[in-house]
């Protein structure tokens, strides 16, 4: 008697248990967990509703915000992928994961419809930045380039160049500011490696797994960098400064210059509209003269996760995430730019993005960051090598930074 | 006789067992697995391009000027923090040794910052540092951004680590206070000795041990820093320490191999700073019994 109680405790403790491993993952409705930083506008959670309402019962997509800094969303993402996490359906990836993560194995190629259908009317450059070994392996959602915002009050034309912005901005004294980002981040990487493509140069060689930095180019970007943060032009906290600090500081109507993304638009317009009034906007300024600027490519692109339960639902949903009308709400509700190239002639997005040519024609000169699963370490090589900008010596740090990526390149450099 | 003394000693090796068996897992195991982990050129993200290369990661980390930077940064802390810590800590465990009234709970109220969990502390200090929402920009009539720089973020860094554990220096000096004799102190002041002089040439003295103790378990506390600068600046302004670095090649790159390698170097440090302790530790022991 005693011994048949036991046994059907056992049982039950053990279907239990089974059950409870088991039923993780396998609701009536299969829920598609989102991975993407969190989006304050509420257009990624719309997105996320339409999609599933229009899935008929499909699947549910449940959005798992990570946090705002891109370094520290990867590094939660790399952590639970590496361990082969399943409750990871979609990533909202950083463009300048790609290579890392297919590599890696983490994110599934895109193949058939699905992947027409994330390549369909998309701007060349954002989709080269989903692409790693011609395959695809992530849908391009949004797209992110940085302008030259400059005040109209103060002078008529934009500069073309760095030297030529260096000198208005020293001969305008105390208001002629130039904010840029200076600070040891991804966004100093950036700056670089913008300025030596805009010289001509490029960090890797064309097969992605040799370093190039060629140097005529790398020496005149060097010397360029090391002139303007030494420059009175510079903000005296350049080497603290991010996208942020620079947007602050510009409203604050001391500066007459500005390296920035589009965000700061909308922004100056809700806090200082008095400086917005005179807000004008040109492309990125050249390195060389006649020789049109280069500026690397930002944005987010939607992957599949290797270790997701349910694939074919992910890539569907992922499809619909990143359709022509969820960029269009992206786009207005969020101040986040497509990736549909159709979508910069809609006289809605022209009115929000009045500077949407130039946007346009940036975006087609745009330049990617080195596809390169190793990226991560060269971006921190860079950045680590060339702060604090004003203390950039071009021979030496010439030698130094060639000695920095290659070390990242052979995965020995410690960061 | 002899075979009662050897009895007992298998039953003392017996009732060691376990504990040594847990060690031998816990400790033995991961670091053994460490050093061999830090032969090889193991990225989790491409685990298919492991390889066996010897000691070149010592050699990579070695030869890098990240190493010796965070090195000198952890030494930077290292000393200047404890040193403030031993010279506040004597106070407080004098305090705490002296006091009259209330004797625990003024000793209960000193401990209260080494109670508190070092991420909670790290926090409230960057919150009072910061300059939009901190008081301390205001009390001191300043309008300084304390953590975007090398040397103010320093700083902060050492208050930090010393507000927090300045109190356990105390509690282990208050530790050695208690091995003093009152009589001799007593004799001391019989013989005209004021109060410095007893200090200086009876209670520090004898208090020589609990003293090296003390500073050898913050000194390899304070060397394997992380929490106070993960939170206060993660590393950024130049104030990256070993452990650190660690954590960003371990964490962040996924690089088992050279993570690995960088642990073994810290633990190799540790090691250093026990060795020098306890050779220091020993020296003066015997020199002690030599002088009397």
């Amino acid at each position: 008697m005693i011994s048949i109680r036991l046994t059907l405790a056992l049982w039950i403790a053990i279907s239990i248990i089974l059950y409870g491993c088991s039923s993780q993952r396998r609701e009536a409705i299969p829920t598609l967990n989102w991975y993407v930083a969190g989006e304050p506008s509420g257009a990624f959670s719309m997105a996320a509703k339409r999609c599933s309402e229009d899935s008929g019962q499909a699947y549910k997509i449940e959005q798992v915000p990570l946090p705002a800094d891109a370094d520290q969303q990867r590094e939660q993402l790399v952590r639970r992928l590496a361990a082969g996490d399943n409750s990871i359906d979609i990533i909202g990836m950083d463009v300048i994961w790609t290579a890392e993560f297919a590599q890696a194995g983490w994110i599934l190629p895109w193949t058939g419809e699905t992947a027409e259908q994330a390549k369909a009317g998309r701007l060349d450059a954002p989709l080269q930045s989903a692409i790693y070994q011609n395959q695809l392996w992530a849908a391009p959602f949004t797209t992110n380039i940085q302008l030259l915002w400059y005040r109209t009050d103060r002078v008529t034309t934009a500069p073309a160049t760095w030297d030529e912005m260096i000198l208005v901005a020293e001969s305008l004294g105390k208001t002629g500011t130039i904010q840029a980002q200076g600070e040891r981040y991804e966004g100093l990487t950036a700056f670089f490696i913008s300025l030596l493509a805009s010289n001509g140069g490029s960090v890797l060689d064309v097969s992605g797994k040799h370093i190039s930095l060629a140097q005529q180019p790398t020496l005149q970007t060097l010397s360029t960098m090391a002139r303007f943060a030494n420059s009175s032009a510079a903000d005296r906290a350049l080497a603290t400064a991010r996208e942020d600090q620079a947007r602050l500081a510009f409203e604050s109507g001391h500066s007459s210059f500005m390296v920035n993304y589009p965000f700061v638009w909308p922004s100056a317009q809700r806090n200082a509209p008095e400086i917005a009034k005179h807000i004008g906007w040109a492309r990125w300024p050249a390195a060389i003269e006649g020789k049109p600027s280069r500026f690397v490519i930002g944005g987010l692109n939607l992957g599949v996760s290797a270790y997701t339960p349910y694939p074919q639902l992910a890539f569907h949903a992922a499809a619909c995430l990143t359709v022509a009308r969820h960029q269009r709400m992206a786009a207005e509700l969020g101040g986040l730019l497509p990736t549909v190239a159709a979508l910069y002639d809609e006289p809605e997005i022209r009115t929000t993005y009045p500077f949407a040519d130039v946007l346009r024609s940036s975006l087609n000169d745009a330049v990617q960051r080195p596809q390169t699963p190793l990226y991560n370490d060269i971006s921190l090589a860079i950045s680590r090598t060339l702060h604090p900008m004003r203390d950039i010596e071009p021979q030496k740090d010439f030698i130094r930074l060639r000695r920095a990526i290659e070390r990242a390149l052979n995965s020995e450099g410690l960061l | 006789m002899n075979q009662k003394q050897s009895n007992e000693r298998r039953l003392g090796w017996l009732l060691c067992a376990p504990a040594v068996t847990a060690l031998l897992v816990v400790t033995a195991y991961p670091i053994l697995y460490a050093l061999w982990l830090s032969l090889f050129r193991y990225d989790l993200r491409f685990p298919e391009q492991r390889a066996f290369i010897g000691i070149d990661n010592y050699v990579s980390i070695l030869t890098s000027e990240v190493w010796w930077h965070a090195l000198g940064n952890t030494l930077i802390l290292t000393i200047s923090s404890v040193t403030l810590e031993l010279l506040l800590g004597f106070p407080l465990a004098l305090i705490m040794h002296h006091t009259l009234f209330w004797r625990r709970a003024v000793r209960a109220a000193t401990l209260i910052p080494y109670a508190m969990v070092t991420v909670v502390a790290a926090l409230a200090w960057k919150f009072a540092f910061d300059p939009t929402t901190g008081f301390v920009n205001a009390l001191l009539g300043m309008e300084q951004a304390w953590l975007t720089q090398r040397w103010s973020a320093f700083l902060v860094i050492i208050l930090t680590e010393i507000w927090k554990t300045t109190p356990f220096m105390a509690l282990l000096l208050m530790a050695g206070l208690t091995l003093v004799p009152h009589d001799l102190i007593q004799a001391a002041r019989v013989d005209g000795a004021n109060a410095w002089q007893r200090f200086i040439k009876i209670i520090v003295p004898l208090m020589k041990p609990a003293i090296l103790v003390a500073l050898l378990f913050r000194t390899l506390d304070a060397f394997r820093i992380f929490d106070t600068v993960f939170i206060l600046t993660r590393g950024a302004q130049g104030t990256e320490t070993v452990s650190l670095l660690g954590y960003n090649t371990f964490i962040v790159s996924l690089n088992l191999g050279l993570g690995s390698a960088v642990s073994v170097l810290i633990f190799i440090g540790v090691l250093m700073i026990s060795v020098l302790f306890i050779k220091g530790f020993g020296a003066s022991l015997t020199q002690g019994e030599n002088a009397e």
